[in-house]
């Protein structure tokens, strides 16, 4: 079995539990847009926007066996790095940036923030909630860094290097100066907190996020 | 479909089944002269649809010509990409109005050195113009116009087809709805300059070679074309490749020789590459035509910025590399993907894990068939293309 094969595997085992995140994002694209989704892995939304947003879709992958993977399932992706290659692209190439369970695995959170939001006139950023209340007591009662069905890897080896709250995530996005044009936060099984979960709980209940951005100032078109 | 036999090449006379575009039309050279009448020979494979959308232009590499999926008529072989190439493979002729053109400048049967010069009524020789990639693409592009097809639905090609293509998708950029330049670079790097000068010089070195008269004196630079061939052909492959197939071992003997005759068996192969290569291919062409991938620089025309070749193209782009070709290495086709990035082009790149060095492209690699099959596949759901009635078959992957 070559490698993205084993991608293949994976994927399709982790669609049950990651679909209705992926809707959830897919429900922010309009029509026909142009998307980049940056670390696109096997091509799951990509595909999904494709088919039910006919979005004019592109993909970065770090790795070379998740691109070939998704070329050969006729998805447009190149192998690259959030961290180096956003530089390339011109100002506001895209309607959407995505950042789908990205942000955490990037060197330079900040700047990657800053450049999506210069090449796409809307950036869609979801990340796993470092505030979440079983982290939080796995560092106060276990001393020791967490780990959760969705931060499976140990702390040696997780690719994830700059994680974050919603609470952090905020302020980075008045840092950036983007706009917060919407939010959501989710449950274990990706499902948006009904309204019985107050806001000021989201920190503590919520797993992952998803936010929709826009840029405070706009690049100068052309 | 036509027998026609090579009128330039009064040295031999090749039957060729395969079609003959003449055009008398001078067609501008970018060394300033022209050529007042030309003619290329092509080959083509399925049906063009009754909209003309789904003709694929495949581009050949330097010693390559029109026989990209049938048996060539000198060396009895298949063609030269039939694995990528034919009914249910990746460029499916099933789907697909495949055309293969021989370049100008070339030796089968399109015009080039070996042609008779008609002011002269002898062969061309080294008064054939220097001619470029640019000029390629411009004869092949009249060849299009012929067939009255509108623009392309994919061109392809590796290496120098690589070239072509990029080359189309800056000059007829409206004429390209997608392209996949495989193998290649948008500029000759120095490195291979110097290959390929070494190949030149071997040719020129011969004393049959006659200044590039030959075919008037009835002679044949047999040798240092070979040489040329030989040179060349270590540089297609790589040192894994080469090992994992000859290693040191010895041809017929048991033990070294102490001379120069071919003990080893990678030596026995490459004068077997070098002695066949002669029979098939012209000297001069072999000059015209590495000289045309030397002057190959595509931003050159644009300011120097590689991306402003690409400027406003609305063609979808899926380039190809290998991970052990040091001729076209991988950081070649990642500058072509980044000038793509900076004009936001839709683009698409894979980098395949190989040890056959350059020559994976035309070699059985199953991760290229499937790129090449996923990418035209989704260009054509984009082009309005519909399937093959016999559905898609997975032959070829």
């Amino acid at each position: 079995m070559t490698a993205y094969q084993d991608r293949a595997t994976f994927a399709s085992a982790q669609t049950a539990q990651h679909r209705i995140d992926l809707l959830l994002i897919a429900g922010m694209v309009e029509d026909g847009a142009r998307v980049l989704d940056v670390g696109c892995g096997t091509g799951e939304l990509l595909k999904l926007l494709e088919e039910k947003k006919k979005v004019d879709g592109r993909g970065i992958e770090l790795s070379q066996s998740g691109v070939n993977f998704c070329v050969a399932k006729g998805l447009s992706v190149i192998q690259g790095d959030a961290d180096h290659d956003l530089v390339n692209y011109p100002d506001w190439a895209f309607d959407y940036a995505i950042l789908s369970q990205t942000l955490q695995a990037t060197t330079r959170p900040k700047e990657v923030l800053q450049e999506l939001l210069r090449i796409a006139r809307h950036v869609i950023v979801s990340f796993p909630n470092f505030g979440h209340w079983r982290i939080r007591s796995q560092i106060l009662f276990k001393g020791r860094m967490p780990m959760t069905w969705n931060l499976p890897e140990p702390w040696y080896q997780t690719q994830n290097i700059h994680f974050c709250t919603i609470a952090d995530f905020r302020e980075l996005c008045v840092v950036v100066g983007a706009k917060i044009e919407r939010s959501f936060a989710l449950s274990p099984h990706g499902r948006p907190l009904g309204s019985r979960v107050p806001p000021f709980l989201h920190n503590i209940v919520a797993q992952q996020a998803v936010f929709l951005l826009t840029a405070d100032e706009k690049p100068p078109t052309d | 479909m036509s027998r026609l036999l090579v009128t330039g090449s009064e040295y031999r006379t090749i039957p060729l089944a395969c079609q003959l575009f003449q055009s008398s039309e001078p067609l501008p050279l970018d060394c300033g002269r022209s050529l007042e009448t030309f003619q290329i020979a092509y080959q083509t494979y399925g049906e063009l649809n009754a909209d003309k959308t789904n003709a694929v232009l495949v581009c050949h590499a330097l010693t390559g010509d029109q026989h990209v999926a049938d048996r060539h008529p000198i060396t009895g072989k298949p063609g030269w990409w039939e694995t990528l190439v034919g009914p249910g493979k990746p460029v499916d002729t099933k789907r697909y109005f495949v055309i293969c053109s021989n370049v100008i400048g070339g030796c089968m049967g399109s015009t080039g050195p070996a042609s008779i010069n008609p002011a002269t009524g002898k062969p061309w020789g080294l008064d054939f113009p220097v001619i470029t990639i640019d000029d390629m693409v411009r004869a092949q592009s009249r060849l299009i116009e012929h067939l009255e097809i509108p623009d392309l639905f994919c061109v392809i090609g590796g290496s120098m087809g690589g070239m072509q293509a990029l080359e189309w998708c800056a000059s007829y950029g409206d004429r390209v709805f997608s392209a996949m330049p495989i193998a290649t670079a948008a500029r000759q790097s120095s490195q291979n300059i110097a290959f390929n000068e070494v190949g030149r010089q071997a040719v020129m070195a011969d004393p049959e070679w006659r200044a590039g008269r030959y075919l008037e004196e009835g002679t044949t630079p047999a040798k240092g074309l070979a040489v040329a061939r030989m040179a060349a052909h270590i540089t297609y492959l790589s040192d894994e490749a080469l090992h994992r197939k000859f290693g040191r071992n010895l041809q017929n003997r048991q033990k070294i020789t102490f001379g120069f005759d071919a003990d080893f068996q990678v030596e026995s192969y490459l004068r077997h590459q070098g002695i066949s290569f002669v029979d098939r291919f012209d000297a001069n062409s072999y000059l015209y035509i590495t000289r045309a991938m030397d002057y190959f620089d595509l931003a050159a025309d644009f300011g120097g910025v590689l991306a402003n070749s690409f400027t406003g193209t609305k063609a979808r782009f899926c380039l190809v590399s290998f991970t052990s070709d040091w001729l076209y290495p991988t950081r070649e086709s990642r500058a072509i993907v980044q000038a793509l990035n900076a004009v936001a082009a839709n683009v698409s790149f894979v980098e395949i894990d190989t040890d056959k060095g350059h020559d994976a492209f035309l070699l059985h690699e199953p991760e290229l068939f499937a790129t090449v099959r996923g990418f035209l596949e989704s260009a054509g759901a984009k082009r309005g293309l519909t399937a093959a009635e016999e559905g898609i078959s997975g032959e070829g992957i």
